[in-house]
């Protein structure tokens, strides 16, 4: 196995977080990586920046690399480490902690800084830029006092910060130093629509307007233009565009120019380093668009891996404005000029301009305000340079009406040509996405983002991405479907739960019937989902179909690959005794057991027990005061704890008993999905309470209750539910909790995701607010309780269900003879 | 004895066996499910899934057929078959329903 290279990357934004996706694609083993990032966090969607400052996203949503993705390539990432030397001689960096790396291969991908204009005041506190995230978490802070903020500059970032303040309840004034808004963008008149678009939604401007200062002595109070006028404000957000961060490269002894100077193969003037992203600048030009960015990635990972034939060419990107509600789309030279001539459309009742700048006959620009549906169709008549004289009087009303038929939505996006661009960030073609489509069925829009990345990144190209899907799949694609329970059923299971309760259906037979299912007896999916709605809503009247459960719940045992058996007893609180080591011990001895495991939920596992085995070694378990610890279920798993003021010198409650006393209250209980809880003695969170679906982190004055938090597929801290100040109340307020989540969940829905769904706030708002609601809860998971907590190892003892557990028979054939 | 002349033996009866569930004869080293449909209609396959040798008589039983417990493979009782994208098909044993009580050739297993 040949030694892996050391790759060292600079940076952590998305074109860095892009090229390493290729790479791992291209070359899984060649190279081991270690990533500094100055942001003390993942890589996440800078465009997707806006939907959060105005409200609309959190910052999980726009997460493109979790910190599990690191993890499964091997990638060290150091987050808020800044790297400030290079040292080029002996090939390592610093960073400003002091951490150094060795590096073969280095990718310097700074990115760029916000340009402060240099007057007096613009150091003052609350003058932001709007960059990063901790940029938007500064503005949201600043916006909570809900005064005025000056943005400096009508640009797409400033229009962008300027629409989210006002979101967020700001008064906000935008001063742009040249008349139209955009200007490098848009002409004069889609600047004075898209100007009176955002004063209809009460956000001032002022253009043509010099920053003179920004005023205050420790705070900002106001900012004075050129001509003497001052706009007092409490925050001023800088959007006046950004600078290559050149300076570590500049300091390492690279060529520098505007940024640093790579050649197409993203190379900088040093061999073993290479440079991409915002900080680079190839043959004069810098880039901020993600199109090229992406394609710099891509280049940038070939050569890594060897392969030196791409090469990083200047294309004209197309901009899209996303400030919510108006879409603009403007590509190539906008501006008059005495050999060009346009063609010009306007709709003044539907707000629509469009504007085509021709050149002998060809498209080099165009301005689309309001409808930006024909973008890709006039791009690609752009790049490939098509001659338009004989369709020149029908051009401005886009692909469709070229054949002067009926508008059919579909026919501009079949009419576009297969390697038409659709998706700009990813460069992605019409037939690479209709291929995806057909070739794997895929049906939903979730779907084509994961296969093909088209609309996963700045999302502006949705709509044609579903127009593709319509084209592809016909009516089988209806966007605002409901993905169904299974193949049984058209229903998802939010419909299915409200009319099992709204119809009062008691069984699985009545469910099918009422609801149509489409199959006689549904299937592996539906009925294990039905068997568990029907439990958790009718506890004293369901019988348990135990032929419609999964078979580690039919047989309270996990079934292992070669159709052995584990069995894990329950240890209170993950406490044990001599007493029931020694049991343990026995049985394994007894029945000699192959494998003893200590598990993640402070427990052992006995693995590799015969199915025949199983009532014999429950038996003898049962005589130590064993019960099922549950660890196939559906439903309350482990309660782990730390030894808290038992024993602990930090500790602050007592986390065992709390814990030893949920397991009790709750073990037995059936779940959407497995339930698992912790609780800590103290903030050092020894038990890990703040990844569990929920946990408590005991403190002084009482019980911090968390809840949906994650430690499997996906890494998830907890949301904080509220303090409470006794132990009774934190197992009011946590089997309240686990109550609703029993009642609203979808089947396999674990606790996190059902919280993200129905709001996390939702769930502070029923169960930490509403006192009677908690109450009701309580009161409803004690009573199914009634039903649920008996031992289904000693029943089984004492004979139920026996046949699982018995062969039919056993036929020698020598005696049939 | 000529091996191929059917020789039904008893193997237990209808009642068994839950309905929709299944239970183990071993026969000669060889484990078979033996499989009871909503309609109460009898299969018997080789306990043995044709993708990575689950136990198929520990599986949901539904529309005639059963899915593995290890990995969803579903499997139809009539023909072995594995259904939808998967390829394979375990072995069928010739059972059959006398009143209550279950019969399988013998003949089958040699």
């Amino acid at each position: 196995m040949r030694q892996k290279e050391k790759l060292v990357v600079i940076g952590n934004g998305m074109t860095p977080g892009r090229m390493l996706e290729h790479l791992f694609e291209l070359d899984p083993d060649a190279y081991e990586v270690t990533i500094f990032n100055a942001e003390p966090r993942v890589n996440y969607d800078r465009i997707m920046l806006s939907p959060v400052l105005s409200g609309e996203k959190k910052f999980e949503e726009i997460v493109i690399h979790g910190d599990g993705w690191y993890i499964e390539r091997g990638i060290m990432l150091y987050k808020g480490h800044r790297i400030v030397e290079i040292d080029r001689v002996a090939k390592t960096v610093t960073a400003d902690t002091g951490q150094t790396a060795p590096y073969d291969k280095l990718v310097i991908a700074t990115g760029s800084s916000p340009f402060m204009i240099p007057v007096p005041g613009n150091d003052l506190a609350g003058v932001l830029t709007y960059r990063d995230l901790d940029d938007v978490n500064a503005m949201l802070l600043a916006a909570q006092a809900r005064s005025r903020a000056v943005v400096i500059g009508g640009g797409l970032l400033g229009l962008e910060a300027a629409v989210g303040l006002k979101m967020q309840g700001m008064d906000v004034t935008v001063v742009h130093l040249m008349d139209t808004l955009m200007e490098r963008q848009l002409d004069a008149a889609a600047g004075f629509l898209l100007r009176r678009e955002l004063e209809a939604r009460d956000i001032n401007f002022v253009t043509g307007a010099n920053t003179k200062a920004i005023l205050g002595d420790k705070k900002v109070t106001g900012v004075e233009l050129a001509d003497g006028t001052v706009i007092d404000c409490s925050l001023v957000v800088m959007a006046v565009g950004i600078r290559p961060n050149t300076g570590l490269a500049k300091q390492a002894g690279l060529t520098v120019n505007r940024g640093i100077v790579a050649d197409s193969g993203l190379t900088t003037s040093d061999p073993d380093i290479l440079a991409l992203g915002e900080c680079v600048e190839v043959d004069g030009q810098c880039y901020g668009l993600v199109a090229p960015l992406y394609e710099m990635a891509r280049i940038a990972a070939s050569r890594l891996t060897g392969d030196a034939s791409p090469s990083f060419a200047h294309t004209d990107t197309p901009t899209k404005l996303k400030v919510t509600g108006v879409d603009l789309f403007s590509l190539g030279e906008i501006a008059d000029g005495d050999d060009r001539d346009e063609i010009v459309l306007r709709d003044a009742a539907a707000g629509i301009y469009k504007r085509l700048i021709i050149e002998n006959n060809r498209i080099i620009g165009a301005v689309l305000y309001g409808d930006t549906t024909d973008g890709a169709w006039f791009n690609d008549l752009k790049k490939k340079q098509t001659d338009i004289s004989d369709m020149r009087d029908t051009l401005i009303f886009g692909q469709a009406y070229q054949a002067g038929d009926a508008m059919d939505p579909l026919a501009a996006v079949a009419a576009l040509p297969d390697d038409a661009e659709i998706c700009g960030c990813n460069g992605v073609c019409k037939s690479k996405i209709t291929g995806k489509i057909t070739e794997q069925g895929l049906t939903t829009l979730d779907e084509v983002r994961a296969h093909t990345k088209a609309s996963s990144s700045c999302g502006t190209c949705t709509g044609l991405v579903e127009q593709l899907m319509a084209l592809s799949l016909g009516d089988a694609y209806n966007p605002d479907a409901v993905t169904p329970m299974c193949s049984c059923t058209s229903l998802g299971h939010s419909d299915v739960r409200r009319l099992i309760k709204a119809k009062q259906l008691k069984t699985i037979p009545a469910v099918m019937q009422t609801l149509e299912w489409q199959t006689s007896t549904g299937c592996a999916k539906c009925r294990p989902a039905l068997n568990y709605y029907l439990i958790a809503d009718w506890p004293d009247e369901y019988a348990d179909d135990y032929q419609s459960r999964f078979i580690n719940e039919r047989v309270h045992a996990n079934i292992q690959k070669d159709g052995t058996y584990s069995v894990v007893p329950r240890m209170w609180g993950g406490q044990t005794s001599s007493g029931q080591l020694r049991a343990i011990a026995d049985v394994v001895d007894k029945y000699n057991i192959p494998a003893v495991k200590v598990t993640g939920g402070q427990r052992i596992d006995m693995l590799g027990i015969t199915k025949e085995d199983l009532p014999a070694v429950w038996a003898d378990l049962g005589k130590a005061g064993f019960v099922s610890g549950h660890a196939y279920a559906k439903g309350l798993r482990t309660v782990k704890t730390c030894v808290g003021t038992d024993w602990c010198r930090f500790g602050t409650q007592d986390s065992t008993g709390l814990g030893v006393r949920l397991e009790k209250f709750m073990w037995g209980s059936w779940t959407p999905a497995k339930v698992k809880l912790a609780v800590s003695g103290c903030p050092r969170n020894c038990s890990e309470a703040t990844c569990k679906d929920v946990g408590v982190v005991c403190v002084d004055s009482g019980f911090e209750i968390h809840f949906a938090g994650a430690a499997g597929l996906d890494i998830k801290a907890t949301e904080v539910l509220g303090l409470v100040k006794s132990e009774d109340q934190a197992l009011e307020h946590i089997v309240a909790l686990v109550q609703m989540y029993r009642e609203q969940g979808h089947y396999l829905e674990r606790i996190y995701k059902w919280a993200r769904r129905v709001g996390y706030d939702e769930v502070r708002a029923q169960i930490l607010d509403n006192d009677e609601k908690r109450k009701a809860y309580f009161d409803r998971f004690v009573f199914s309780q009634k039903f649920a907590q008996t031992d289904p190892w000693d029943e089984r003892v004492s004979g139920k269900d026996k046949h699982e557990f018995v062969p039919m028979t056993a036929i020698k054939l020598e005696a049939a003879e | 004895m000529n091996a191929n002349l059917p020789a039904w033996v008893q193997i237990g009866h209808l009642s068994d066996i839950p309905r929709q569930g299944a239970r183990c004869i071993s026969a000669g080293g060889v484990r078979i499910g033996i499989f009871r449909t909503a309609d109460d209609e009898i299969h018997a396959l080789e306990d043995k899934c044709p993708h990575r040798q689950g136990p198929l008589s520990q599986g949901i039983i539904h529309d005639g057929c059963v899915t593995c417990p290890l990995h969803n493979w579903v499997i139809s009782l009539r023909s072995g078959e594995a259904q939808g994208a998967d390829e394979g098909s375990v072995k069928t044993y010739p059972v059959r329903l006398d009143g209550e009580t279950i019969l399988l050739d013998l003949g089958s297993l040699r």
